[in-house]
């Protein structure tokens, strides 16, 4: 197969990007999409030149390093699946294919399309997590759930926080990467006890960060590469005025 | 001179963590915080360290190569975590898991390692569902658990095919909670390139800014290296493409031991090579072998499309050899089978070098429907990658690099030879023996990092308290920081054609051919020159575009390459003296009539422990016996 | 935003059901009587002022929403977002600018008469007479094509507002939420259809 495909190039932060295009020849439709930018760049150092510096790692659609911006989706055509999952196969021969990297304020670009997704990291430094220390655990059958239930906090456990949802979002709000973690923990007893002061602190720490406000278009949700439901944002906002109507004095 | 100590501690088996524990000196509150560590690593081992010992009040640094401490390597593991609770009253106990692992791992294992990993395990289930992991559970609201390979009961605990990500999830979480209290300083994309000794003990590190290029000394008063295994050796592996030996390597080379370097798991189960360009293999749950059934054609080269070959054309050569444990036998056993299989002429696919993972008859007995409830996920991951549908026609599978038992020689505290530098999880040469169990590593990660050395570390930090603040103006950091430096430059210096890939590619086929699943001494002597061959060619001819001072992945790919050429010698002159064949190292020239394993207790009962000597010169083995007090060395069976 | 939304939707169906008694075919009485009762209550008096509130809410917020959204993407993607989602949901900002502009011509027409900002015309019994401006607007074609327009453009924005504000406020639920969307395309459906009757049936059937 054959592709042109035309990818942001960007020296560093503070450097002025822009595309370049690039024809590249006999591409395997077996190749992942990774795979065919390892090829890209193989030739691009024979020839001399900077390859084009991507980040992943576990290359299973597990560790959400990867994510480009390609023809206009997150992770590319393709439902459920991420950017290293995603196969040439899936693409048409002689196509042009645009590769942009994550575009958000909260996201500023390192190089070329590597994104610096702390911003992440605040969110759950701000609270996604249960206040529980090594050696008080209560044995685990101790406080049993419903096996309903505990399908459902799994369903909001997979995030992988590749950022897919901000990049899908025309307002490029983190609201699904926040709500999966607050719903995770608001529906199982070990995170209920802090539930409160949870939504509160990610919540602002989100809002701080830049990232842009919900409007319910779902996006999030058909370009999410686990499937995660915006029924949780919805869950995450009761969290949320709840906390509010509480006006418990936070620490 | 080295001399290996195990500190195993004295008193009956189940008796020695918690009497030995009782002994350990302590560091009293307000001194802890007067005490620097470093942990190298963010995955179940790392973080979970790291936040232990966050929680204890100790000051930590923690480094990892991503741009996150959530996407280390063990968020891929899927199938499960194995505790001895018992709660399916199938007579399951702490002895029996240790028995378990202590047969699984073929006897080359310590005893009383073996057994406070299965001890902690316990505390690690609990602890995991106290900060919100989402286990299985049943109806009922109680955890749910599963059978895995090589054992009679079912401890495995999991969350459907990605156990490994919740529970690292978990421990991210906690590590995030000692970060917003401030106790943990987390430092991402560092790739961390040398151990710095002060006095002959570990006290700091340096660590390359993978954005700004530029070299960073952070100093401690000990160091934990939480660095994983070194599978990407063979290159295609199941391992994430960052994965690499070099901060292990680099405590080798300034005097840490390391031991059973050829003890390298092999698994049976992962989607074969599709392309020339491939780099990494994925892996498809051991689980799968619960209702797959393992064949290849009875004719040579017979290329009829799998569901034209009838009946009487399939060879279920797992289930004719080993009738008693037939498709689930260990995954060294059904690796080297199929590898068996292929190297004969049997193999499928268009490389000849694969199986087929049939599940038309479960889905015939037990419907579609029940096979998408169990492994939906795995089949859809199949399709997605190969693009065939294995409900209609059978996997096609090839074994794979994935694990390695070898690794850092540790005492029973977990520190290696160098005082202060402890080595735990995949890093260490642990609690796996020759050979690991399935489910057992998340295991052994966790209860490293939250329950053991939390406590040992105490002991050895003790002596610290009135040390104060590690300065990175001496001369100890200034020389490690040059050396590192130089080390970059002469990459950087060598303008050659190749890539760091190409190169990873060629040791990677090495590897697998000399010293992969079954290795001979001819073969293994040959792989060692070869090595030596391809390290000189590296050296003239790699090709490092850019600069080093900036974020540059070819020059990060290049130095950990350049560390796996050793990696691959060592490997092998461990393979090479290991004159018997035992769980994951097969040597032709023992095995059975029937060719199975045969291993050789009076000889070969011993860790071996290999200590650098210099780039060429040839390291020192160094053996630590093993003794069994608890169980009965047999042959392992599964016929 | 959800709340004033909502609020506003509610506003909207009693409007319609003024509206319609226009068409109950007694030469606008019923309609004028309920019109002269509204505009004399005073429980109407204060919640017109709520109601005033409610516009001027939903709108800064809006715009506010809008231009923190804007900026949250500094750099823009070269391809034009190709996400799935429902269409209106994406324009919610653009039909609402369009739903404000036909508000202004809308309170110019009427509201603004009776509070005597705009001269009454001379077609107009007295100021509250929406009944005869309505004949007399609706019967140019001009007037009419706007005002249909308009209500297309309400029912977008209704569509994706009517389940959106259960979203916002937490109201979801397994069972519920798909009926709330079905309803949700029902009432936008109503509420657009119904106020389009009115027109049209003024410029052909009157």
């Amino acid at each position: 197969m054959n592709f042109t495909l035309k990818i942001w190039r960007q020296k560093n932060a503070n450097a002025k990007g822009s595309f370049q295009t690039y024809p590249l020849k006999d591409v395997s439709p077996e190749m992942s999409f990774l795979e065919m930018l390892d090829y890209l760049n193989n030739q691009l150092i024979s020839q001399g030149k900077e390859p084009v510096t991507f980040e992943h790692d576990c290359r299973e659609g597990i560790c959400g390093s990867c994510g480009l911006y390609i023809n206009g989706r997150p992770h590319g055509p393709q439902r459920s699946t991420t950017t290293c999952e995603l196969h040439m196969r899936d693409f048409k021969d002689g196509e042009t294919i645009v590769v942009e990297p994550w575009r958000s304020k909260a996201f500023p670009v390192i190089k070329d399309l590597i994104v610096d997704r702390s911003s992440f990291e605040r969110i759950m430094h701000a609270g996604g997590f249960v206040n529980v220390n090594v050696g008080c655990a209560p044995e685990s059958n101790s406080s049993p759930i419903g096996k309903l239930i505990a399908d459902k906090v799994f369903d909001a456990a997979v995030c992988i926080g590749c950022g897919a949802c901000v990049a899908a979002c025309k307002n490029s709000s983190a609201m699904l990467y926040a709500a999966a973690k607050i719903a995770q923990y608001a529906m199982i007893p070990q995170g209920k006890v802090e539930a409160k002061e949870r939504v509160d602190k990610m919540v602002k720490q989100m809002d701080t960060e830049g990232f842009g406000f919900c409007s319910n278009t779902y996006a999030c949700e058909f370009d999410c590469p686990k499937g995660i439901s915006t029924d949780f944002i919805a869950l995450m906002n009761r969290e949320f005025f709840s906390s509010k109507a509480c006006k418990q004095k936070h620490a | 001179m080295i001399k290996l100590d195990s500190k195993i501690p004295e008193g009956p088996l189940a008796e020695k963590w918690s009497r030995y524990k009782a002994g350990l000196r302590l560091v009293n509150p307000a001194n802890k915080k007067k005490i620097d560590i470093i942990v190298v690593g963010t995955g179940l081992a790392g973080a979970g360290a790291a936040s232990a010992l966050g929680e204890l009040g100790y000051n930590v640094k923690v480094f990892c190569f991503q741009d996150s401490p959530r996407r280390a390597h063990s968020v891929a593991a899927q199938g499960g975590i194995n505790a001895a609770k018992n709660y399916r009253n199938d007579n399951d106990s702490i002895y029996r898991l240790f028995h378990d692992m202590m047969k699984g791992g073929d006897y080359r294992a310590r005893e009383a390692n073996v057994y406070r990993a299965a001890e902690v395990s316990n505390d690690v289930i609990d602890h995991f569902t106290a900060m919100g992991v989402p286990f299985a559970r049943d109806y009922g609201g109680s955890l749910d658990t599963r059978s895995f390979g090589g054992v009679q009961v079912s401890r495995t605990f999991y969350a459907k095919g990605q156990t490994g990500q919740q529970c690292l999830l978990g421990t991210y979480s906690s590590l995030n909670r000692q970060i917003a209290k401030g106790t943990v300083k987390m430092f991402p994309r560092r790739d961390m390139l040398d151990i710095v000794m002060v006095d002959g003990k570990a006290r700091g590190v340096i660590t390359r800014n993978l954005v700004s290029g530029e070299l960073e000394r952070h100093s401690a008063h000990a160091v934990v290296l939480a660095t994983g295994g070194y599978g990407t050796v063979f290159y295609l592996s199941t391992l994430g493409l960052g994965s690499n030996a070099s901060a292990a390597w680099s405590a080798y080379r300034k005097g840490a031991v390391f031991a059973n370097p050829s003890f390298i798991q092999i698994h049976p189960t992962s989607i074969p090579v599709l392309n020339d360009y491939q780099c990494k293999l994925t892996l498809m749950s051991e689980s799968l072998r619960n209702d797959g059934r393992v064949w290849v054609p009875k004719e040579k080269g017979d290329k009829r499309h799998a569901n034209e070959i009838p009946e009487e054309g399939r060879d279920y050569y797992l289930e004719r050899r080993y009738p008693a444990f037939g498709n689930l036998v260990p995954r060294d056993v059904a690796s080297r089978a199929a590898k068996e299989r292929c190297d004969a002429g049997y193999g499928v696919g268009d490389t000849g070098l694969s199986v087929y993972l049939d599940f038309k008859d479960a889905i015939n007995k037990q419907g579609e429907k029940a096979i998408r409830d169990k492994y939906g996920n795995l089949f859809e991951m199949y399709e997605k990658i190969t693009g065939i549908n294995p409900y209609k026609q059978p996997m096609r599978i090839y074994p794979a690099g994935h694990y390695t038992m070898g690794g850092l020689w540790v005492d029973y505290n977990l520190m290696t030879t160098i005082p202060g530098l402890y080595a735990i999880g995949e890093s260490n040469f642990s609690d796996h023996g020759a050979n690991r169990l399935g489910a057992s590593s998340l295991m052994q990660c966790s209860g490293d990092g939250y329950f053991i050395l939390p406590n040992t570390i105490s002991d050895y930090l003790s002596e610290d308290i009135r040390t104060g603040k590690i300065s990175t103006d001496q001369p100890a950091f200034e020389e490690a920081e040059k050396q590192v430096a130089d080390r970059i430059q002469k990459i950087m210096a060598v303008g050659g054609k190749e890539t760091a890939s190409s190169f990873h590619k060629q040791l990677g086929k090495i590897m697998w051919d000399h010293c992969g699943m079954r290795r001979d001494a001819e073969g293994l002597k040959k792989g060692m020159e070869l090595l030596i061959q391809l390290e000189e060619e590296f050296w003239s001819n790699i090709c490092v575009p850019g600069t080093d001072k900036e974020l540059n992945q070819e020059l990060e790919k290049a130095l950990k390459v350049a560390d796996f050429f050793e990696v691959g010698r060592l490997m092998c002159e461990d393979a090479l003296q290991r004159e018997e064949s035992c769980g994951a190292h097969f040597r032709e020239e023992h095995q059975t009539e029937t060719g199975e394993a045969k291993r050789n207790d009076a000889n070969f009962a011993f860790v071996a422990a290999w200590e650098y000597q210099g780039p060429a010169a040839k390291p020192k083995l160094h053996k630590e016996a093993l003794e069994f007090k608890y169980v009965e060395l047999k042959e392992r069976s599964y016929k | 935003m959800a709340l004033a939304g909502m609020f506003l939707m509610i506003f909207l169906i009693f409007h319609l059901a003024t509206n319609l008694l226009m068409l109950a075919g007694d030469g606008g009485k019923a309609f004028s009587e309920a019109v002269t009762f509204l505009s004399e209550s005073p429980l109407i008096k204060v919640m017109e002022y709520v109601l005033f509130a409610g516009f001027l809410i939903h709108i800064l917020l809006g715009v506010i929403l809008q231009l923190h959204n804007y900026r949250s993407r500094p750099v823009k993607y070269h391809t034009r977002l190709r996400s799935e989602t429902s269409t209106f949901s994406r324009f919610m900002f653009h039909t609402g600018v369009i739903i404000f502009v036909f508000l202004v011509i809308h309170l110019i027409n009427f509201f603004f008469i009776r509070l005597g900002w705009v001269p009454q015309p001379d077609y107009a019994a007295h100021k509250h007479d929406f009944y005869s401006v309505a004949v007399v607007l609706f019967k140019n074609p001009w007037y009419t094509a706007i005002y249909l327009v308009s209500f297309v453009f309400l029912g977008f924005h209704l569509k994706h507002a009517f389940q959106s504000s259960f979203q916002s406020l937490g109201l979801n639920h397994t069972k519920y939420t798909p009926a709330i969307k079905v309803i949700g395309t029902i009432y936008a459906l109503g509420i657009s259809v119904g106020f389009a009757i009115i027109p049209v049936y003024f410029l052909f059937f009157y």
